[in-house]
């Protein structure tokens, strides 16, 4: 992945919108954050390959960045993109990586659905 | 050791077996006494891409099956059994079609040790997910028959609760060999390993005894 480039993003988020999308969704801040830290309160989300479709998708921020998908009927968006790419399978990567380097978030969009 | 005919060691992710087992299935199978390693996922969930960073969330589960090859490898593992689950998913998936899973591999290879995580005690929700299962596994065979379990329990306080591990392995002389498997896993270890390496050579007390010695909680079952 390479650091965001937000017009190309923009690009991508508006060849993909009112085309039916597979989506995946990620937050973490890892299995062990409590481990680690026991007043570390440890939140996360995931989901993926829930098909939807946007009619505006947009990138905002000045980085890291935010992405939010409007739906028909409802939202999906993400906070604290730093990197992406399209894979050669012509899919949209985003993803949050922390000072460490490791994931925070992820949200990516297909036209085929993600591997299981 | 060497009264072991057979080892199964089951963990949810390609790595589990490095930092806390390495230098045991070394043990084993530098003395011919073949180990099965049943891996239940890929790791796809993974955080770490390398560092420099080389994988993305799409491309991490074909990178760390790679890698977990050559873990397996290095470590004299002839038999890996992929489970084929997903990284996070262990705890939420159908209990007693991974329990019977587990039994499945455990009645055609009849090992005489089994080891996996201590449910309940090993931090991750797919370790102790995995442990609970094989724990069930093992539950299902007659009492007479069952295989020792060593389990590893690593959350805080744990001691507390199911008091100190009985067995302490001196692996000292698979340090170095211990190491390479940790290295295997580049994309996840990549950048702590050099630190490791360098810390084990400056002989840094913390990181010498964790390459040195492994220590196991042999299950109690509470049937008996």
């Amino acid at each position: 992945m390479k650091p965001i480039d937000k017009d190309l993003v923009q690009q991508q988020l508006n060849q993909r919108s009112n085309r039916p999308q597979y989506i995946h969704v990620e937050t973490t801040n890892g299995a062990y954050a409590s481990h680690k830290n026991e007043s570390f309160f440890s939140a996360g989300a995931f989901l993926r390959n829930v098909e939807l479709q946007y009619t505006i998708g947009k990138i905002t921020g000045s980085g890291p960045y935010r992405v939010g998908l409007k739906l028909d009927g409802g939202w999906v968006y993400a906070e604290g993109l730093t990197d992406w790419t399209v894979d050669e399978e012509d899919r949209l990567l985003l993803a949050g990586h922390d000072h460490d380097g490791k994931l925070a978030v992820a949200l990516q969009l297909s036209a085929t659905p993600f591997r299981n | 050791m060497s009264e072991h005919e057979h080892v199964l060691v089951v963990f949810p992710h390609p790595d589990d077996e490095a930092f806390g087992v390495a230098g045991t299935i070394l043990s084993y199978t530098e003395n011919n006494i073949p180990v099965t390693y049943a891996c239940l996922t890929l790791g796809e969930m993974g955080r770490n891409m390398g560092n420099p960073q080389f994988a993305n969330r799409e491309t991490l589960p074909e990178v760390r099956k790679q890698e977990l090859d050559n873990a397996c490898s290095l470590l004299g593992i002839n038999d890996l059994r992929r489970f084929g689950m997903r990284d996070k998913t262990i705890e939420f998936e159908d209990f007693d079609v991974l329990t019977s899973k587990v039994e499945e591999v455990i009645h055609e290879i009849n090992p005489s040790l089994i080891i996996t995580f201590y449910p309940g005690y090993a931090v991750h929700p797919d370790h102790d997910a995995t442990g609970e299962a094989v724990i069930e596994a093992v539950k299902r065979l007659p009492k007479q028959s069952r295989p020792i379990v060593y389990a590893l329990a690593f959350s805080n306080n744990c001691e507390v609760h199911i008091g100190p591990p009985d067995v302490t392995l001196d692996v000292s002389k698979y340090a170095e060999q211990k190491l390479k498997v940790i290295e295997a896993h580049a994309s996840q270890t990549a950048g702590t390993i050099e630190v490791m390496k360098q810390q084990f050579n400056e002989q840094d007390e913390a990181v010498t005894d964790r390459l040195m010695k492994e220590r196991f909680w042999t299950y109690r079952f509470d049937d008996g």
